[in-house]
C-alpha cells in the first residue's frame, strides 16, 4: 500500500474535519472528540454537499446542505436515507497522517 | 341569580383561603361579595413549591395559583399588601394597617402561620432570615449571588429543601440540626442516616445534635457559634426551626385560641360569623401544616358559607415527601417501635433503598419509604382501609406488583388499584374521580386534569401516577412526551435545558451533557448548535464559543450555497451606504470574478459564488473600504432596513433612517435564538414594511409605535402593537429589552413571533412595557453582552484566526509540474 502523507492530527479540530484536495476530487478527513480520525469523499450522495463543512458529532458528521447524517466509519448515510460515499484508509502515526493512495485510485476508478 | 348576596371577608391569601373560593364559587356562584386583605404584596401562588423555585427549577410564574385576572372575573377586591391590624366583631368590620376598614357578614380567618424565631443572640442580625415566603426566596436568592457560606438552622423538611436550593444556586452550605437524625419526626434513625448521605452528597455538610449557642456578627451575620464554642462562618443564616399559627389577631379579638384557633368541625370559631382555615387553625385539638388537611379544612368551610353545615373536617394521616430533585422519601403514619408492633424492613445497600413498615393487629399504622417510594400510595390505600395483610404478609414489603405473581409493570400496579385509592395526596384526589373526569370531559391533557381534578396540580409528585392512568384511561390516545425532546440525544425539552443550565450553572456543553444525562457521547447537529447558543446567551463573560458546535455558515461567517461556494453580504448601516462604499464593492467583485451581485430584501448588498478559500482576501479588501460583517448568515441581529423618514419624505414624521442606523449599531453582533429581522417606518404608509418584521417600528407624530412578532416566510402574519413610546430613547430600550427576554426564552430556532405566541401578548407588554425595573434589568443584561459579542468577525479572521477553516489541509497526488 502507498501512504501519502497528509499533515498531522492537530492541523484538524477536535469534533472538525479538513479537506485535501486530490486528482479525483476533494477528501474530507475527520477528526472525533474522541480523537479517531476517519477520511471519506467530500461529496454528499444526495446532493453533492461538502462534508467537511458539516457538523461532526459521534462517529458521524450531518451534510451543511441538507442534514443528511453520514457515518465516518462505513461513509453510508444514517437514518431514513439512503446513498454512500467512498471510506478512505488512513494512518495515524504519533499524529502523522497519512491516506491509502490504492484506496483513491479505488475510488477514482469507479 | 341576581339576589345578592353575603359580604365575605378574608384576611390572608394562602392556599386554604384560595382554595375555599374555588369551591364555594362552585357551590354558591353569585352568593358573595367577596374581599381579600393580604399580607404579601401579591396574588394567591401555591406555597409548596417554593422550594423549586429556590432551587430554580420552576419561576415564581409558574407557580402563581391564582393570576389576577381570576380575581377580576369573580369580582374580588384583593387589597395586596394590606395587614389587618383589628377585627371589631361588634361593629364587624376589619381595618388594615392602610387604614382600610371594611364590613363583614362572613369572615375568614386564614393568617397561617408564623415561622419560629430561636431566642438566640444576633438573631435580629441583617443577613439571618426566616424560609416561609417569596420575600424569603428572594432574600435567599440575593444572597446566594455571593456564593458564600450559607448555614440552615433546622434538618426538618424545610431546612432541607433550602439548603439543596441554596447548594444549586453555589452557595456552601452547612445544616445544623438539634437532634441525632434528620427529619426525625417523619423518617426512623435508618432513613435519615440514608437521607444524611443523600444530602451530603450534594456537598451539603450535616452537623447533627448541633446545640447553637448565638449567631456571631457586627452589623451583619459573620456565622453561627455552637455551644462546643466553634463558630462556623457564614453570610446567610436560614432559620427553619418550625412554624407556629398565626393567632394574634384572633386573641385580640377575644376568640378562644389554644395553639390555634380553636374551631368546630364545621371550621366555626367561637363567634358564629367567624370562620377560620389553614395553619392558623386549631380542629380536633390538631394544628396541621401539610396542604392536605388543609385544603380539606377549605373545601368543609366553603359548604358552611354555603349554607350547608354537614360536612365535617376529619382527621387522616397525610405522608411526608421531600421535594429535592433525586431524593425519594415517603412518610406516614405512626412509627414509633411498641411491645404490640412489629415491622418489616427491607434494605438494599446498593440501590440505596429502605423500606420499613410498621403493623399493629396485623394491619399497617406506618410506613417508611426511602429511595424507591412508588408503592407509597398503595401503603397508604391498606393503611387507611385497615386491611388485614396476613394473607401477603411474606411479600408486602415488596409492594403490589408482587402480589398474586404479576409482573413488576408499573401501568398494572396502577391499573391493580381500587377506585377509591388516593392518588393525588396534596389534594385529596381518588382514583376514581381521575378517571371519571377524563371519561366525562374528553380530557386527553395532563394540564387539563389538573385543571378539572386538582390531581398533581400542588407539590406534583404523583404526576407520574396521573399519567399512568391517562395512558389506562386514553391509550393511544394520551401522548406522555407532551414535552417534545430538543433531539434524540435527550428527554428534555429546549425549556428545561434552558432552566437547568442556569439553576445548576452549567457553563459548557460537555457539563450540560453530562449533567443532564445526554444519551450520546457528543451530541448531534441539532442539539449542539443549541446548546452554543444558549450558553453564549447565559454566560457571555464566561462561555468560550464552541466553532465546532455551530452551523458553518456561523463558522466561516458567510451563507453556504448550493455548489459549495459562498455569499457575502457586508453590512449597510439601516441600508445607507455611499459612492466610495459601492466602488469598493465593485472592485472587490471584478478582482475576485465573483459571478453575481445582488440586493437582497433586508437593503443590502449580496455578492455570490465565492470561493471559500478566498473569503479571507474578500473580507480584508472589504475591510478596508470600513465594511464589517453583515451577519446574513447568523442566529442572530440581521437587518435593520429603514425609509428616507423625514429628512427626505414629504410625509415623514421622524427620522427613521436615523433610527435604524442607531438601532443596528446599538444591536449588531448579538445572538439570538433564530435570525431577527427589523425595521423602522418613518410614517404610517410604511415602505419599510416594518408591519410584517420580528421587530418593527411605525414612526408616527406623537412618538414611536414598536410593533413586534411579524412574519413573511413559511408564515405570513402581521406584526402585534407592543406600545407606543415618545422619545427615540425609549424606543430604542424597549427593543433592546424586548430582544434580551425573547434570546433568555426562546427555543433555538424559534422565531420571535411563535416564542410570542408560546409566552402570550399580555405577559410580554407587562414585563417591557409596564414593568419598569424588569425593562431596564433585560436592557442591561443585553448591554453587558455586547460587549462581548460586538466583535467583526471579519477582521478577527483577515488577521488569521481559524486559518484552518479556509484552507485544505494538504494537495496531494498532482504532479510536481503543476505546482
Amino acid at each position: 500500500m502507498n501512504w501519502i502523507a497528509i499533515g498531522h492530527i492537530d492541523d484538524i479540530p477536535l469534533r472538525g474535519a479538513r479537506c485535501v484536495r486530490t486528482p479525483q476530487g476533494k477528501i474530507a478527513v475527520f477528526r472525533t472528540a474522541e480523537n479517531e480520525v476517519f477520511a471519506i469523499e467530500d461529496h454528499c450522495p444526495h446532493k453533492g454537499g461538502h462534508l467537511s463543512q458539516g457538523i461532526v458529532h459521534g462517529r458521524a458528521v450531518t451534510c451543511p446542505l441538507h442534514n443528511w447524517v453520514i457515518s465516518l466509519e462505513t461513509g453510508r448515510a444514517l437514518g431514513a436515507d439512503q446513498g454512500e460515499v467512498h471510506t478512505i484508509a488512513v494512518r495515524n502515526e504519533d499524529g502523522e497522517l497519512s491516506i491509502a493512495l490504492e484506496s483513491l485510485m479505488l475510488a477514482a476508478a469507479e | 341569580m341576581t339576589h345578592k348576596t353575603e359580604k365575605l371577608v378574608i384576611i390572608g391569601n394562602g392556599m386554604a383561603p384560595g382554595r375555599m373560593l374555588e369551591h364555594l364559587f362552585e357551590l354558591a356562584p353569585g352568593h358573595h361579595e367577596v374581599t381579600i386583605f393580604n399580607a404579601e404584596p401579591r396574588v394567591n401562588y401555591d406555597r409548596i413549591m417554593l422550594s423549586p423555585v429556590l432551587s430554580g427549577e420552576k419561576t415564581y410564574e409558574q407557580i402563581v395559583i391564582h393570576g389576577d385576572g381570576w380575581y377580576i372575573d369573580h369580582g374580588i377586591t384583593l387589597y395586596k399588601g394590606h395587614r389587618i391590624v383589628a377585627i371589631d366583631r361588634a361593629a364587624k368590620t376589619v381595618t388594615s394597617d392602610h387604614g382600610v376598614t371594611e364590613s363583614y357578614d362572613k369572615l375568614v380567618i386564614a393568617t397561617g402561620s408564623v415561622p419560629f424565631i430561636l431566642p438566640l443572640p444576633g438573631k435580629d442580625l441583617p443577613g439571618v432570615v426566616t424560609y416561609r415566603d417569596l420575600d424569603d426566596v428572594n432574600a435567599m436568592l440575593l444572597a446566594a449571588q455571593s456564593r458564600q457560606k450559607a448555614v440552615v438552622i433546622g434538618g426538618g423538611l424545610l431546612g432541607l429543601e433550602a439548603a439543596a436550593g441554596l447548594a444549586q444556586r453555589g452557595m456552601d452550605v452547612t445544616v445544623l440540626h438539634v437532634m441525632p437524625t434528620l427529619m426525625e419526626r417523619q423518617l426512623d434513625p435508618a432513613a435519615g442516616y440514608l437521607l444524611q448521605k443523600a444530602v451530603e452528597e450534594r456537598g451539603i455538610k450535616v452537623i447533627c445534635k448541633a446545640n447553637t449557642r448565638a449567631i456571631v456578627g457586627e452589623s451583619r451575620v459573620e456565622g453561627v457559634e455552637l455551644e462546643d464554642g466553634c463558630i462556623i462562618p457564614a453570610s446567610l443564616v436560614v432559620m427553619a426551626v418550625g412554624i407556629r399559627p398565626n393567632t394574634g389577631l384572633a386573641k385580640e379579638a377575644g376568640l378562644a385560641v389554644n395553639r390555634g384557633i380553636v374551631v368546630d368541625a364545621g371550621m366555626q370559631t367561637s363567634d358564629g360569623d367567624i370562620l377560620a382555615v389553614g395553619e392558623c387553625a386549631e380542629v380536633g385539638g390538631m394544628v396541621y401544616g401539610l396542604v392536605a388537611p388543609l385544603y380539606e379544612m377549605a373545601r368543609i368551610a366553603a359548604f358552611h358559607l354555603a349554607g350547608d353545615r354537614s360536612p365535617a373536617f376529619a382527621h387522616s394521616d397525610t405522608p411526608t415527601k421531600l421535594k429535592v430533585t433525586g431524593i425519594d422519601l415517603y412518610s406516614l403514619g405512626d412509627f414509633a417501635d411498641g411491645d404490640d408492633r412489629q415491622e418489616i424492613v427491607l434494605r438494599d445497600a446498593t440501590a440505596g433503598v429502605y423500606k420499613r413498615l410498621v403493623l399493629k393487629d396485623n394491619r399497617i399504622i406506618g410506613t417508611v419509604l426511602y429511595g424507591d417510594t412508588a408503592d407509597g400510595a398503595w401503603f397508604n390505600d391498606l393503611k387507611k382501609k385497615g386491611t388485614d395483610i396476613s394473607e401477603m404478609r411474606d411479600t408486602l414489603i415488596f409492594g403490589q406488583a408482587y402480589q398474586g405473581g404479576s409482573p413488576l409493570d408499573p401501568l398494572a400496579a396502577v391499573a391493580a388499584l381500587p377506585d377509591d385509592a388516593e392518588i393525588c395526596g396534596c389534594n385529596g384526589v381518588c382514583k376514581g374521580k381521575i378517571t371519571g373526569t377524563i371519561t366525562d370531559k374528553g380530557l386527553t391533557t395532563l394540564e387539563e386534569v389538573r385543571a378539572h381534578t386538582k390531581a398533581s396540580a400542588s407539590c406534583g409528585t404523583c404526576t407520574g401516577l396521573v399519567e399512568q392512568l391517562m395512558t389506562l384511561t386514553l391509550g393511544d390516545r394520551y401522548n406522555p412526551a407532551a414535552v417534545t425532546p430538543m433531539c434524540p440525544c435527550t428527554e428534555l425539552g429546549h425549556d428545561d435545558v434552558r432552566r437547568l443550565i442556569k439553576a445548576k450553572g452549567l457553563k459548557t456543553i460537555p457539563a450540560v451533557m453530562q449533567e443532564l444525562e445526554w444519551k450520546t457521547s457528543c451530541g448531534c447537529a441539532k442539539c449542539r448548535p443549541a446548546l452554543n447558543y444558549y450558553l453564549v446567551c447565559d454566560w457571555p463573560d464566561e462561555y468560550a464559543d464552541d466553532y465546532q458546535s455551530r452551523f458553518i455558515n456561523e463558522r466561516v461567517h458567510a451563507n453556504i450555497q448550493k455548489d459549495g461556494t459562498y455569499s457575502v453580504v457586508p453590512r449597510m448601516w439601516g441600508g445607507v451606504t455611499s459612492s466610495q462604499e459601492l466602488r469598493a464593492i465593485a472592485d472587490v467583485v471584478d478582482k475576485f470574478a465573483i459571478p453575481m451581485v445582488k440586493v437582497t430584501g433586508g437593503q443590502r448588498i449580496d455578492l455570490l459564488g465565492v470561493e471559500k478559500e478566498d473569503l479571507p482576501a474578500v473580507w480584508a479588501d472589504l475591510g478596508k473600504a470600513g465594511f464589517v460583517s453583515g451577519q446574513a448568515y447568523a442566529k442572530g441581529l440581521r437587518t435593520v432596513k429603514t425609509c428616507v423618514g423625514s429628512d427626505w419624505c414629504r410625509f415623514g414624521t421622524q427620522d427613521s433612517t436615523g433610527l435604524g442606523i442607531r438601532i443596528e449599531k446599538f444591536m449588531w453582533g448579538s445572538w439570538t435564538p433564530a435570525k431577527l429581522k427589523m425595521a423602522v417606518s418613518g410614517c404610517p404608509r410604511n415602505c419599510a414594511e416594518a408591519t410584517c418584521k420580528d421587530i418593527g417600528v411605525i414612526c408616527v407624530d406623537s412618538g414611536f409605535e414598536i410593533h413586534f412578532a411579524g412574519a413573511a416566510g413559511l408564515d405570513i402574519r402581521g406584526t402585534e402593537v407592543l406600545g407606543l413610546v415618545k422619545t427615540e430613547d425609549e424606543a430604542l430600550e424597549h427593543i433592546v429589552a424586548l430582544t434580551q427576554m425573547y434570546r433568555e426564552q426562546g427555543r433555538y430556532l424559534e422565531r420571535i413571533y411563535k416564542w410570542a405566541k408560546r409566552i402570550g401578548l399580555d405577559e410580554i407588554r407587562r414585563q417591557i412595557l409596564e414593568d419598569r425595573d424588569k425593562r431596564r434589568a433585560y436592557y442591561d443584561r443585553f448591554v453587558f453582552s455586547q460587549k462581548f459579542a460586538q466583535v467583526d468577525p471579519w477582521s478577527e479572521r483577515v488577521s488569521g484566526k481559524d486559518k484552518h477553516e479556509f484552507k485544505p489541509m494538504a494537495t496531494v497526488g498532482f504532479p510536481q509540474a503543476a505546482e
